[in-house]
């Protein structure tokens, strides 16, 4: 696992290169949720963890639909939050019974889960902080469920 | 004999069912959102509600019979929408399909919603012109969930030459739109407000405009959110004229990338029509821009009503008309497939 931390980027490049250093350690039902204003490149990073899992397609944002589906070496879940407004509407799609379906699963807008919080599997969170323009702070902390 | 499809499309937020006469004429076409169902059902549908399709895929199917003036034997064929999109909205549609056309002992016709949305263009006025003359035409598809340029050669002879790196178009509009706390959908917000706008006021970034393809509009967003950013230290959030000048310019930058690469890519093909596809079709800016530049270099533009435009279920329909006329019917097997592609 890449180390817990704060670590710093200063432009996109930058960012989807941390994220494919995340991707490539990642395991089944490693579940990374990820916060970040508007803006702040949650996409971005996801395209870098998407690679480091082995994902070759282009990683586009599932805002309208809500669930992306690809395959890397291990099943790639993605997740946006965005429209979803409460913890009973992202209960009510099911999310939570990808967590544990052998993939990774990345969720963008997590803060949404609420209590929804994943069981039975490790949660990586990761927060995006815009500091400038171009540069961010991204912190890195796991958590182990039981 | 007409042909008479009943079809269901259940791929996002939208329940819609509708009944298609001949590949051409929509005798019904069933939108769970309308209003008119929503006075005659009650209730308040929340935007997303996958589960929702459950209590409202009967009624809506229902509503699409009666108002087309129809009961099931009349039914040649049942169409529904098997992909792209939320793999327990689909399931919700194909089953009902499925149940319908096993016991009616009719043909069930599995469609691609993009390829759906791109025949919407099928079902406009004048379809007797057109048709005979339709291909070969490109197709720029945009909506909340797909931003792609189509090279279409015929019926299942496809080529995407272009699609969204990031964000799709109408995407870009909603995240800004609530971004700027301006309401929701953006689409039609943005489109409004733009006329009040100068939209060469912000000179805003136009991604990847002469390279290539393919789209890339998180940048466009992102751009927007920076600008207010810089402003918000000297004064508050921005209003009256800043802030329309803000949208119209954003708007501009959006419609520049989509209409800049379509026409460079009908000329670079050597294609003459140029089919719009999608709910952003909307746009009144997209259309006006794009007729403009189309009519300069002797394009043709063909742009369905926004009802077609949107998701709905007729545009399903068309699509499997053409279809079970090629007899490319499915088996009862067929599979929700969430990333299906063109």
């Amino acid at each position: 696992m890449q180390n817990e931390g704060s670590y710093y980027s200063r432009n996109s490049r930058e960012t989807v290169a941390l994220g494919i250093k995340i991707g490539r350690i990642l395991k089944p039902n490693d579940v990374v949720c990820l916060t970040g204003e508007l803006g702040a490149g949650k996409t971005t990073l996801i395209q870098g963890i998407a690679e480091g899992c082995g994902v070759k397609d282009y990683v586009t944002s599932p805002t309208f639909i809500i669930i992306n589906e690809y395959q890397g070496r291990l099943p790639f879940f993605h997740f946006d939050l965005y429209r979803l407004n409460n913890a009973a509407e992202i209960a009510d799609l099911g999310v939570v019974e990808y967590f544990t379906r052998g993939g990774v699963c990345v969720i963008e807008w997590a803060e949404k889960l609420a209590g929804l919080r994943p069981k039975n599997c490790q949660e990586i969170k990761i927060e995006i902080e815009v500091i400038s323009e171009g540069e961010r702070r991204i912190v890195l902390s796991k958590k182990t469920q039981d | 004999m007409a042909v008479l499809i009943l079809s269901i499309e259940t791929s996002c937020d939208e329940t819609a069912a509708a009944v298609v006469k001949d590949g051409q004429e929509i005798l019904s076409n069933i939108i769970s959102s309308q209003v008119e169902f929503h006075k005659k059902y009650g209730g308040i549908v929340p935007e997303i509600a996958s589960r929702k399709h459950i209590e409202m895929i009967n009624p809506i199917i229902q509503e699409a019979l009666d108002t087309a003036k129809v009961t099931f034997k009349d039914l040649d064929a049942v169409a529904v929408t098997h992909g792209p999109g939320l793999i327990g909205s689909l399931i919700v549609g194909l089953s009902a399909a499925k149940s319908i056309a096993y016991a009616l002992n009719i043909p069930l016709i599995g469609v691609n919603h993009l390829e759906a949305h791109i025949y919407a263009n099928f079902l406009i006025s004048n379809f007797e012109y057109r048709i005979s003359n339709i291909f070969p035409f490109l197709s720029l598809l945009v909506s909340g969930g797909h931003t792609m340029l189509v090279l279409v050669e015929g019926h299942r002879k496809y080529k995407v030459i272009g699609r969204t790196r990031d964000d799709a178009a109408g995407e870009a509009f909603d995240k800004v739109a609530r971004f700027l706390n301006i309401g929701y959908p953006g689409g039609p917000i943005i489109d409004k407000m733009s006329k009040e706008g100068n939209p060469k006021a912000i000179n805003f970034t136009r991604p990847m405009i002469n390279d290539g393809f393919d789209f890339s509009f998180s940048g466009i967003k992102t751009a927007v959110v920076n600008h207010i950013n810089k402003l918000s230290v000297v004064s508050c959030s921005p209003k009256g004229e800043l802030l329309v000048n803000i949208v119209a310019s954003f708007q501009q930058a959006i419609v520049d990338v989509l209409v800049t690469k379509t026409i460079r890519a009908a000329k670079q093909y050597n294609y003459k029509n140029i089919a719009l596809a999608g709910g952003v079709s909307a746009n009144s800016c997209l259309r006006a821009n794009l007729e403009e530049k189309a009519k300069k270099e002797k394009l043709d533009v063909m742009i369905p009503p926004l009802v077609l435009c949107t998701d709905n279920a007729a545009m399903v329909g068309a699509r499997a008309y053409y279809l079970l006329k090629e007899g490319k019917t499915s088996s009862f097997d067929l599979e929700a497939v969430a990333n299906l592609r063109l």
